[in-house]
């Protein structure tokens, strides 16, 4: 790795564990319900939200109540985001005179969408009216994040509570999370991101003469709306020209910050966060990367806080770091590389102060390759998924780390809330075996982990990797998913492979090569998302409600520590095992042989 | 059951009847009992099916591979019941011991509970709880009983492994008595607490059999990992077949994976080496407590053992030897040393408590003063009452006068004194206070109405017991002595014996108090108890161990029972029960990590005509890709029989705190499990290629 890399990469750290301590505390008292002073004013309009719903503040749920509500609540706002995609052509704020979405494409949207995974298989800007984006997905992308943190609170709780039957409020906690904190970050993100230059207007798509005539070829559409075929099988391609620009608009800022803050990653515009208006300067982009992190790693401190020792959060945090860097270094190694095949083209890919050199296909020249390797991993380590590079054209490795990090179950800080959960998970199964080797009953922060507990973290732990692996499977069989493949051979594997673990991991980012907007990949994408989400939340909720009601037990010196470095190496150790076996054989057909195929080319 | 403690692991008398059983095991019912291995099972059929089918032409591999794939699954099945069954072997092997003692005792029924009544015969199986018998020398004891009347002593060898009789007798804690045993002299009449078949003897041999063995929580909660994981990579080997298709189809050459060998490599993933030696572990634990004299009432109470934080342990007879012993003269001002030691040893003469004869001890071994011959004086004993609480002698002076010595507790000879019209000295309540405040016992002895001193008596703290006590605090186990005395002797005893608390003038309700505070807290308690009056104690503590020579009652609380009735193994108890539980998780992560090196194994072997490039994978170096996944197979199964001595004995407990311990076996069971599987690969596939066999 360069220097310039390094010195990125540090920085960026070293900046987001600034920032997001402070945020940490305030986070720890939103959830313990110790709201600061200087938020009284807001309290009011709480309280009637309250009153307005029918919601008794007061009221503790136990954990199938609290599930109960977290369910409605994402089934509602499912119903609500299918709706308003299907009519956005009858409603207003739709200068563009959007037609209404596909019933496939917004089912498998509004999935995407509540489910925090924000997949995206359309195009934003010749999709979806103004009023779909902001009423639609950006509400959403408050709701899902606001699910996440809420889920890791209440389970945060279950540690917390000795012999306790409720986890707290689902309504109250939803919509603390959502006023306190998502609102007011979001508002300030986006006006700071107003100001780097990203769009915030209702206006009609703009049309601009350009200098230069721009020539291209594209693929002829026949009638029945699919790329027309000449006898061999081949696209048929047409020639076209033009000296005029659509210049789309909209909303943007607003979405755009909740999009990153949320660790959803549905752009605004289908280029997503490697579009000028969406990530408008180097400094909005590394903005960007720090929001993705931001509320994930100021969870890890909030979590060390509300168990009474924060030790146990830095050992986490400190798990997550390590296994970030590691990621992050290989991707930039791999990117800087450069491609073999293209160096025997004669093309320079070595870095000097004119170029940043590597393998530049697919990235913004002026985010270069430090940037866009950074953002691949800070993007997939977190189930955001936005990006400002295009992952499919990435060196194989390259590529194969946001898949392995998406694998993993995204717990390198992962995404709002479910990233904290999810390694919490691994902590309990980590703990499990390490409590045993050291010949007690295991505990983890003064709970035991008995018969219970292992059921639900062996459902949490296996429910994604069934999906993934049994999406892939059917998808490779079927002619429909063979259809979609961009690519031959093993690439198209693993386009196919990175769409569901992209999935079932609800990250939403793509190997973009696939043309996923199918009947057949909207609704099976759509499945393994929703359950690949709610899949591992209740069973998490189980856990919660579980621990809640046990004794704490008093630490002695016969407990097994669960900070210091030994934890941490154990944590690690885990995560990549349990993580990563289930994927090996997959991986090995896919990126690995590429890599192979690449450079050991016979 | 002493030479059943001492059955080696691999005897010819323990092998045979396993290697037996492992193929009786082989039924589908009770492969179905343990998942994983059930697994295996249904891929030995499987590919025992497509060896046949390639028998007959219609082979997707070679028939000699298959046959060898399918071989080495059907082993893999029988080690885990070999493991399995001799681990039962050895348990079996106590209960017949124990069998041995059931044979068909002739009891003497009495008509009338008491001795001398009319008897008549019955046989031990015919008597029911309530009845009353009978036992003269030379007589077993039929069932389980309580003795009403009479003294003798008995023979528990058969039980306990000790040969030295004990004396049984009626009323307080000495009271119980085991079926099975025989009264060596004297008789007694035993009311019988128990139906047969449900006798301790009865419950001991099903225990040890195992016919009630149930999996223990922690056992279940495991099984769900192991499950959950066999699953998952049942997923991923499924899947595998659909993707391989879809290589072959993309790069256009060689053939999609073989059935042979996506279940050669299902086997390999999937945690068997736990999942064969699981149940295994579990009875060798059982067994091993068997073989430290205790047993256990259930394989829940031996896995709680391993869990305890507190341990609650009577002074007397744990903490200190049975007996105080005198340490020191401390005359009355003006007085000698060896005068108050003359009179000592005078009052103590007929006292033959263990206390009088070290008074005796202590003044031979200071100043040489010998026992006398006391038939010279005219003597009169004065023995120990509740009511004066002195006992001493009068002894008849050649002149006539009657010489008063008397040694007792400080009050009672202050108001012995006063009575006589004398005065107690200052100086001697001081040293009496003084003794006091050290722990120790002050003995005041008196000549007539002249206070001599004091006498103290020492409390004699078990050699080697601080260390145990310290080992226990790296442990995590907090020690807390209980006894009846005051806290002043009881402070004292306890800092010099190094317990982290002490419970004094402990009352059962105060014991019952501490303990259920204690659990109040999420603390597991464990303790020790024989007396009736220990049973509410012991009925509430988590792991409660009573002793064998305590009353029926303390048995029934208590969910363990020492046979040795040796407090001190508690410890032990502790240790049995933490060994089970790593010696479980030590095999779960050794099983796992094993996988990475399987996978380096076969899977470049599985798609070495489809993607040749994958072979850049084969660090090893395997001779081919038949060779390769054999010897993956083959290691799978050779690490279960290389394991079960480990299952058997357990890995060993040591007391170097929670950390170094979990560092120490994450090194060698999580390391070790990454890098073993590498080198035993290799060399199987060496030994393959050598002997031209793959």
């Amino acid at each position: 790795m360069s220097a310039p890399s390094w010195i990125l990469l540090v920085a960026y750290l070293v900046v987001l564990l600034l920032l997001s301590w402070p945020l940490g505390i305030f986070l720890q008292r939103v959830a313990d319900g110790d709201l600061p002073r200087w938020l009284r004013p807001l309290q009011g309009l709480e309280s009637l939200l309250y009153r307005a719903a029918g919601v008794d503040s007061s009221h503790g749920m136990a954990w199938r109540q609290y599930a109960v509500g977290l369910l409605a609540f994402n089934v509602l706002g499912l119903v609500v985001t299918y709706a308003l995609q299907r009519t956005q052509a009858l409603l207003p704020l739709n200068p563009q005179g959007m037609a209404a979405v596909s019933p496939d494409s917004a089912f498998n949207t509004a999935v995407a969408f509540v489910t925090n995974t924000d997949w995206q298989g359309y195009a934003g800007e010749g999709t979806m009216s103004y009023l779909t984006q902001m009423l639609a997905l950006t509400v959403q992308n408050f709701f899902s994040a606001a699910t996440g943190i809420v889920v890791v609170i209440a389970l945060i709780r279950g540690f917390v509570a000795r012999s306790a039957g409720s986890l707290g409020n689902f309504w109250v906690d939803v919509t603390r999370t959502t006023l306190y904190v998502l609102l007011p970050l979001s508002m300030l993100f986006a006006v700071v991101l107003v100001q780097q230059g990203t769009p915030q207007n209702l206006s009609p798509y703009a049309i601009v003469d350009t200098l230069d005539v721009t020539a291209w070829q594209q693929p002829k559409i026949g009638p029945d709306g699919q790329p027309l075929q000449d006898a061999a099988g081949k696209p048929v391609l047409e020639g076209m020209q033009t000296r005029q620009q659509i210049l789309a608009m909209g909303p943007v800022a607003s979405q755009e910050a909740i999009k990153m803050l949320g660790t959803n990653g549905g752009g605004f515009f289908n280029a997503n966060s490697a579009h000028p208006y969406e990530n408008p300067t180097p400094l909005a982009n590394v903005l960007q990367m720090l929001a993705i992190f931001l509320i994930p790693a100021a969870l890890v401190f909030m979590f060390g806080r509300m168990v009474g020792d924060r030790r146990q959060g830095l050992a986490v945090l400190a798990a997550m770091t390590v296994m970030f860097v590691l990621a992050t270094s290989v991707v930039t190694v791999q990117e800087q590389q450069g491609n073999p095949l293209i160096a025997s083209l004669g093309a320079d890919q070595t870095a000097s102060t004119l170029q940043s050199g590597g393998n530049m296909e697919g990235k913004e020249a002026r985010f270069g390759i430090a940037a866009s390797s950074l953002f691949a991993a800070v993007t997939t380590a977190a189930s955001c998924g936005a990006v400002n590079a295009m992952h499919d054209s990435f060196t194989p490795l390259g590529g194969a780390v946001p898949l392995v990090l998406m694998q993993l179950g995204e717990v390198v800080f992962g995404g709002v809330g479910s990233g904290l959960y999810t390694m919490l998970i691994f902590a309990i199964l980590a703990v499990f075996v390490a409590g045993l080797m050291i010949g007690r009953t295991p505990e983890y922060l003064g709970k035991k982990i008995e018969i219970h507990e292992m059921k639900m973290t062996s459902i949490a732990i296996l429910v994604t990797p069934v999906l993934v692996l049994a999406g892939t499977a059917i998808a490779v069989l079927a002619d429909a998913g063979k259809a979609g493949i961009a690519n031959p051979g093993a690439h198209g594997f693993s386009e196919i492979l990175y769409a569901f673990t992209s999935a079932g991991n609800n990250n939403g980012s793509a190997f973009a090569g696939l043309s996923a907007n199918t009947p057949f990949y909207n609704a099976l994408l759509a499945l393994v998302m929703w359950f690949g989400r709610f899949g591992v939340i209740v069973p998490v909720l189980a856990i919660a409600g579980s621990l809640a009601a046990k004794k704490r037990i008093p630490v002695s010196a016969g407990t097994l520590p669960t900070h210091g470095a030994l934890f941490v190496g154990l944590l690690i150790g885990t995560v990549l095992l349990v993580g990563l076996l289930n994927y090996v054989p997959a991986l090995a057909l896919g990126p690995v042989v590429e890599h192979f195929m690449l450079w050991h080319a016979k | 059951m002493t030479s059943s403690n001492t059955f080696s692991l691999f005897s010819r008398d323990l092998v045979r009847p396993a290697l037996a059983s492992a193929f009786a095991k082989l039924d589908p019912r009770v492969q179905w009992r343990n998942p994983v291995m059930f697994v295996v099972f249904v891929g030995s059929i499987l590919t025992t099916i497509l060896w046949v089918q390639a028998l007959q032409g219609q082979g997707e591999a070679p028939a000699v591979f298959i046959l060898a794939v399918s071989l080495w699954l059907w082993f893999t099945v029988l080690f885990a019941n070999f493991a399995e069954a001799l681990a039962e072997g050895r348990s079996k092997a106590q209960a017949s011991a124990l069998r041995g003692m059931k044979a068909k005792v002739l009891a003497r029924k009495l008509d009338q509970p008491h001795h001398g009544a009319s008897t008549q015969p019955r046989f031990g199986d015919e008597l029911r709880k309530g009845d009353v018998v009978l036992v003269e020398a030379g007589e077993v004891i039929p069932l389980d009983g309580e003795v009403i009347e009479g003294v003798a002593s008995i023979d528990e060898s058969a039980i306990t492994g000790e040969s030295a009789p004990v004396i049984r007798e009626s009323g307080g804690d000495f009271a119980s008595v085991t079926g099975g045993t025989r009264v060596l002299s004297d008789w007694l009449v035993v009311r019988i607490a128990v139906n047969p078949g449900e006798s301790f003897l009865d419950r001991m041999i099903a225990m040890v059999e195992g016919a009630r063995r149930q999996k223990t929580p922690n056992e279940i909660a495991l099984t769900i990992l192991l499950v959950a994981l066999t699953i998952v990579f049942l997923v991923v080997t499924v899947t595998l077949l659909p993707f391989s298709l879809f290589s072959v189809d993309a790069s256009r050459m060689g053939s999609p994976v073989t059935i042979t060998a996506l279940i050669a490599l299902l086997v390999c993933l999937i945690p068997t080496t736990i999942g064969a030696l699981l149940s295994a572990i579990g009875v060798a634990g059982m067994s091993r407590m068997m073989a430290a004299n205790v047993i256990a009432t259930s394989g829940r109470a031996v896995e709680a053992a391993g869990d305890v934080d507190v341990l609650l342990l009577d002074k007397t007879g744990t903490i200190t030897l049975g007996n105080r012993q005198a340490s020191a003269f401390l005359p009355a001002r003006g007085l000698s040393e060896q005068v108050l030691a003359d009179a000592a040893q005078f009052a103590s003469m007929a006292d033959e408590t263990p206390e009088g004869r070290s008074i005796a001890v202590l003044a031979k071994q200071r100043f040489n003063l010998r026992e006398r011959e006391l038939s010279g004086h005219k003597t009169h004993f004065v023995p120990f009452t509740a009511q004066t609480r002195m006992s001493g002698v009068d002894i008849e002076q050649p002149d006539g006068s009657l010489r008063q010595l008397r040694k007792g507790a400080g009050e009672a000879i202050r108001r012995h004194v006063e009575s006589l019209g004398g005065s107690f000295p200052v100086d001697v309540q001081a040293a009496t206070d003084d003794v006091a405040r050290k722990g120790s016992t002050p003995l005041v002895v008196c000549d007539g109405l002249r206070v001599l001193g004091v006498v103290e008596l020492k409390d004699i703290v078990k050699g080697g017991i601080r260390e145990r006590f310290a080992e226990l605090r790296r442990m995590g186990i907090r020690t807390v002595m209980i006894t009846g005395d005051n806290r002043l002797t009881a402070a004292a005893i306890a800092a010099e014996a190094g317990v982290d608390d002490f419970l004094a003038e402990a009352t059962p309700e105060a014991k019952l108090r501490m303990i259920r505070d204690y659990q109040a807290d999420g603390r597991l308690v464990a303790m020790t108890g024989d007396g009736t009056n220990d049973a509410p104690a012991l009925a509430q503590a988590d792991v409660a161990v009573a002793m064998n020579t305590g009353t029926q009652a303390a048995k029934e609380a208590g969910n363990m029972v020492d046979l040795d009735s040796n407090p001190t193994k508690l410890l032990e108890v502790v240790e049995t029960g933490k060994q089970l539980l790593m010696t479980r998780g030590s095999l779960t992560t050794f099983s796992i990590a094993n996988d990475v090196a399987k996978y380096f194994a076969i899977i470049p072997a599985m798609f070495a005509s489809t993607y040749p490039q994958l072979g850049a994978l084969n660090v090893m170096h395997l001779a081919s890709p038949a060779s390769a996944i054999l010897s993956a197979v083959i290691y799978n199964a050779m690490i279960i029989v290389f394991l079960i001595p480990l299952a058997l004995k357990g890995v060993r407990y040591r007391a170097i705190g929670a950390a170094a311990l979990l560092r120490r076996n994450v090194l060698i069971y999580g390391v070790g499990g990454l890098i073993v599987p590498f080198v035993g690969i290799k060399a199987i596939d060496l030994l393959l290629s050598a002997l031209n066999l793959a």
